[in-house]
């Protein structure tokens, strides 16, 4: 059992999909309650992780493999690190919210709904414990088809165009990776394992070219400066549940990326280029920032806001360079790379929380424009607690997650360079800004829309979903050490490869 | 003399011909309403077939009538599934037929022709054969685009093959008559070995251009696509899933028997007329991935679309093509292989979703088809994804491992092509699968699947054997790798 938990975690909720969709539209209650039950279980599943994995070590570990191409040389092989493990469990926890957010809001053809949430579920735990690049491609291409099918049918009005814009701008990104893979492949004589890749020689020209390969997938899929524009369209037009999974789980997987690929098997060009990285994660953090300040439409300004949150991931990823190999700083690298971590979890719990408030709202008053509220305490003071703590978590309040990631990166970056952490800090400013005010502008002062007035409060399920973000919230803010102690062994090995030159 | 072992080596093509004369008979003297009879036994024929060219392949390559007839492993993986897709082609073309008063005798026997056309192309020891391999292939497929004969479109799409596919067959024949000239002989082994280690002439790249032409032609390669698409559109749809399924093959084995089998390919150095040809495909490969994706993102017919899709997926075939070594043929072969199970299930869904009086042939006819059958509109899913080359689906292996023979050969730019018309395909192959699912069905309309049970479950199989073999491909590919001895 334990020797397959992982295959056991990818293809649960894969497999499980199939009953989902025999139940078929006539019986939407069956459909949802066996998703539950098999979000449930994959959960159930991925806390077993936890025993199984011994954090001190920070190898991989628990890991399967068999010869899925023998004449390749290609395998299924599947192990996981303690970053793996945060964020696999991140994917299983956000997941069963989504299921419960979806419940009763979506009608139309609620069985291929919850199916298509099961399989790309599977195909994301796919993504964070692959082992061998090309399986590592396949899940990571084929969680596009469950996503493109969600934003386009239950997506808003301009949902085809979003969808189709996500769609082809991630294959974009990732085909160009998909030749770089190739080439890795002929360099290792032929193996397409990720460990295989860290070893191969490389010259600096040859990594630079593999760097922008891996830059083109991950950076869309962060969504990086200048790369990001299909993001706000995809989160406006995707249904809640879309927003959710898109925003706390699949951004990861761009910050993930990098810390297979790039980190490892090019880590001189990683270098020679960290301060374009870094160059475009301030831009990120503090221009988009000012965008995401004069939006109207509330799904719109928390798309840019992930953008200025990821924004810190990468910035903590390549900081670790700097510090690693110029100011011979190990210790603070480890700091930015865990914070980058940190950073990774709490956004995925904040992002959902933000997303799935904006929801309940939507599903009242099915406008997402901030003009049309105001006053909404007055008529859900229960809604209204949960909303104001996931802003301030938002805004990087200290006691919340949100402060932790952040604090790490930017205290990481001033032993690099002040000027870096004075650009970094800056963010937490605006983003008290444009969250504290859209609180104010939604929540606060009086009724202006005669239609807020007949809003009612959330529902049990509505409050089991919010409180289960805010546990996460609020745990993290208040009690990291649980989370560093995961990911930190792996997060030092990680430091360690930065060192190693390869030129 | 031929003697005994001869025929024995031709067994499979000496018993369908067989077969074929007497389905034609059967046809003839059978009454209207038993003449259903003729559909089983054609299927059965083929699978026969199918089952003679497998438990009679020989060990090694063998070769029959003093080498004009090679039976090797290649021609084997060819046969065997152009006979497969041939059985699912008449399943889906049962009910079409049967709906449009189409001639039903004629479309199977003249298939079975095609088909054993196919078998001698693929088995082709020398230039004779190959050429009469094509001619049974392409006169036979004549009569077939044709056969729909109260229809405007069919007739001319007919014309328009007969009088290109002539002027493609000379061409073939003229670059054939330079060769035979320079090298004075007709077997594919001899021009081989008279062109490397010895100084060629100049008479003989001209043949090799010439021949190039009829290749590209065969395929539907830019530039010498411009048949494509108004045959696949005129022609009526259980004829033209043939043309885009097992005649694909059939293009493969015809490239690969006139360019590596006699003018050499690159084997540990460089060697006879490779590096000359390779060029000339790679040429081809990017100009089909360029015209064949651009153009078909304009295509509002769902029959032309896929026409121009083909010819980009022919660019792909190509790409492989230009590794000029057992890995790159190997890899054309299995794309070749999962384009044409892919392109069968392609055309088998407008085919199944079609009926007296009423084509679904526009994109605009698929509109909310997830509302009125949703199965039918996730096969379809399949089908589009596989064809865009997203893993899971069967197609996407096709395209890393041509991608993968490119590059292996040296050739980067090329595999940076494929990569970008990838891209661009994709967005054709999206649109469809967004008028089904994100689009409200027309009102007026009733898109439903046939009826005919066969047709349902065939397609339903093939269209999951895309995701299925996207995980079990394994096996498959190392049939095609054995083939060419990697």
């Amino acid at each position: 059992m334990s020797n397959h938990l992982l295959s056991l975690l990818i293809w649960l909720p894969i497999v499980g999909a199939i009953p989902v969709l025999l139940a078929g539209s006539g019986r939407p209650g069956l459909a949802r309650w066996i998703s539950l039950l098999v979000a449930v279980a994959t959960f159930a599943a991925s806390l077993a992780l936890l025993p199984a994995y011994d954090a001190a070590t920070g190898t991989m570990q628990l890991s399967e493999s068999f010869s899925w191409i023998p004449s390749l040389g290609i395998n299924y092989s599947l192990a996981v690190d303690g970053i793996s493990v945060a964020l696999i469990i991140l994917t299983t926890f956000t997941q069963i919210l989504v299921i419960v957010g979806a419940w009763e809001v979506i009608q139309n053809k609620p069985h291929q709904y919850m199916a298509a949430m099961l399989v790309l579920e599977g195909c994301m735990v796919g993504v964070f414990c692959a082992t061998d690049a090309l399986l590592f491609y396949v899940f990571f291409e084929a969680m596009l088809i469950p996503m493109f099918v969600i934003i386009g049918i239950w997506g808003g009005p301009r949902r085809v165009y979003a969808t189709l814009k996500f769609f082809i701008y991630t294959f974009f990104g990732s085909i160009f990776m998909l030749i770089g893979l190739i080439y890795l492949y002929h360099k290792t004589g032929g193996s397409f394992a990720l460990a295989d890749m860290a070893k191969v020689h490389l010259t600096l020209t040859e990594q630079s070219w593999l760097f922008f390969a891996f830059l083109l997938g991950f950076a869309i899929k962060v969504p990086m400066v200048p790369v990001h524009t299909w993001l706000p369209d995809a989160h406006v037009e995707a249904p809640t549940g879309g927003s959710v999974v898109l925003a706390a789980v699949m951004l990861k997987i761009g910050g993930y990326g990098f810390l297979r690929f790039s980190l490892p098997i090019v880590p001189d060009a990683s270098e020679h280029f960290a301060w374009l990285i870094i160059a475009l994660s301030l831009i990120a953090v503090c221009y988009i920032g000012y965008v995401a300040l004069v939006q109207g439409d509330m799904k719109k300004l928390v798309a840019y806001s992930s953008i200025a949150h990821m924004g810190f991931v990468t910035l903590g990823i390549f900081i670790a360079f700097m510090l690693v190999r110029e100011a011979n700083n190990p210790d603070a690298a480890r700091l930015g790379m865990q914070g980058a971590m940190v950073q990774m979890i709490s956004h995925g719990f904040i992002s959902g929380a933000m997303f799935s408030c904006i929801g309940v709202l939507y599903d009242r008053l099915h406008s997402r424009q901030i003009k049309d509220y105001g006053g909404v305490i007055n008529v859900m003071p229960i809604f209204a607690p949960f909303y104001v703590l996931f802003a301030m978590a938002n805004s990087g309040l200290p006691g919340t997650s949100g402060f932790v990631g952040e604090f790490m990166v930017i205290l990481a970056a001033f032993s690099a360079n002040p000027w870096i952490a004075l650009f970094a800090a800056f963010t937490l400013i605006i983003g008290a800004a444009y969250t504290l005010w859209m609180v104010k502008r939604v929540l606060w002062g009086e009724i202006t829309n005669p239609h807020v007035k007949e809003l009612t409060d959330v529902n049990g399920r509505e409050i089991f979903m919010l409180s289960a973000f805010a546990a996460g919230v609020l745990v993290f803010g208040i009690w990291p050490e649980p989370l560093v102690h995961l990911m930190d062994a792996s997060v030092a090995r990680l430091v360690e490869q930065l060192a190693i030159t390869k030129v | 003399m031929p003697g005994i072992n001869d025929i024995l080596i031709l067994l499979p093509e000496a018993y369908l011909t067989v077969a074929a004369c007497v389905l034609l008979m059967l046809d003839a003297f059978l009454k209207p309403g038993q003449k259903g009879a003729v559909h089983w036994l054609s299927v059965l024929v083929l699978l026969v077939g199918a089952y003679l060219v497998v438990s009679g392949q020989p060990d090694s390559s063998v070769t029959a009538f003093s080498g004009m007839f090679v039976r090797d492993g290649v021609a084997e993986v060819l046969k065997v599934f152009s006979l497969l897709l041939m059985a699912v082609i008449f399943i889906y073309a049962r009910p079409y037929l049967k709906e449009r008063a189409i001639p039903f005798g004629e479309f199977y026997t003249l298939s079975i022709f095609a088909t054993i056309g196919i078998m001698f192309l693929v088995a082709a020891g020398s230039l004779v054969t190959v050429y009469l391999g094509l001619e049974l292939l392409t006169l036979s497929s004549y009569a077939l685009v044709a056969l729909n004969r109260d229809s405007r479109l069919s007739s001319e799409a007919a014309i328009k093959y007969f009088v290109l596919g002539a002027l493609a067959s000379g061409m073939l024949l003229y670059g054939m008559s330079m060769v035979y000239g320079a090298t004075h002989t007709l077997d594919l082994h001899g021009i081989h070995a008279a062109i490397v280690g010895a100084e060629w002439h100049t008479l003989l790249l001209f043949g090799l251009v010439f021949m190039i032409v009829g290749i590209g032609f065969k395929l539907g390669a830019a530039p010498f696509h411009m048949w494509i698409p108004d045959v696949y559109q005129g022609s009526p749809t259980a004829v033209t899933i043939f043309i885009g399924s097992a005649q694909k093959l059939a293009a493969f084995g015809m490239a690969y028997r006139l360019l590596s089998t006699g003018m050499g390919d690159i084997a540990g150095g460089t060697t006879g007329l490779a590096p000359q040809w390779q060029l000339m495909v790679a040429v081809l490969a990017v100009l089909s991935l360029a015209i064949g994706n651009f153009v078909a993102l304009v295509q509002t017919n769902l029959k032309r679309l896929l026409a121009y899709s083909t010819i980009s997926h022919m660019g792909y075939l190509l790409v492989g093509l230009v590794n000029a070594g057992p890995e790159g043929y190997s890899a054309s072969m299995f794309y070749a292989v999962s384009y044409a199970l892919t392109s069968a299930a392609a055309f088998g869904m407008i085919l199944v979703l079609s009926r007296a009086g009423f084509e679904c042939e526009e994109i605009d006819d698929l509109k909310g088809l997830n509302q009125r059958s949703p199965w039918f509109a996730f096969m379809m899913l399949l089908v589009m994804f596989s064809l865009a080359g997203v893993p899971p689906l069967f197609g996407f292996f096709g395209k890393l491992l041509v991608l993968k023979a490119a590059m292996d050969a040296g050739y980067l730019w090329l595999a940076v092509a494929g990569a970008v018309a990838a891209i661009i395909g994709l967005y054709y192959y999206l649109r469809v699968v967004k008028v089904m699912y994100f689009d409200a069905p027309v009102e007026g309309t009733d898109v439903r699947a046939t009826s005919d049970v066969a047709s349902r479950w065939v397609l339903s199989l093939n269209a999951i054997a895309l995701l299925v073999l996207g995980f079990t491909w394994s096996p498959l590919f190392a049939w095609c790798q054995r083939a060419f001895g990697v």
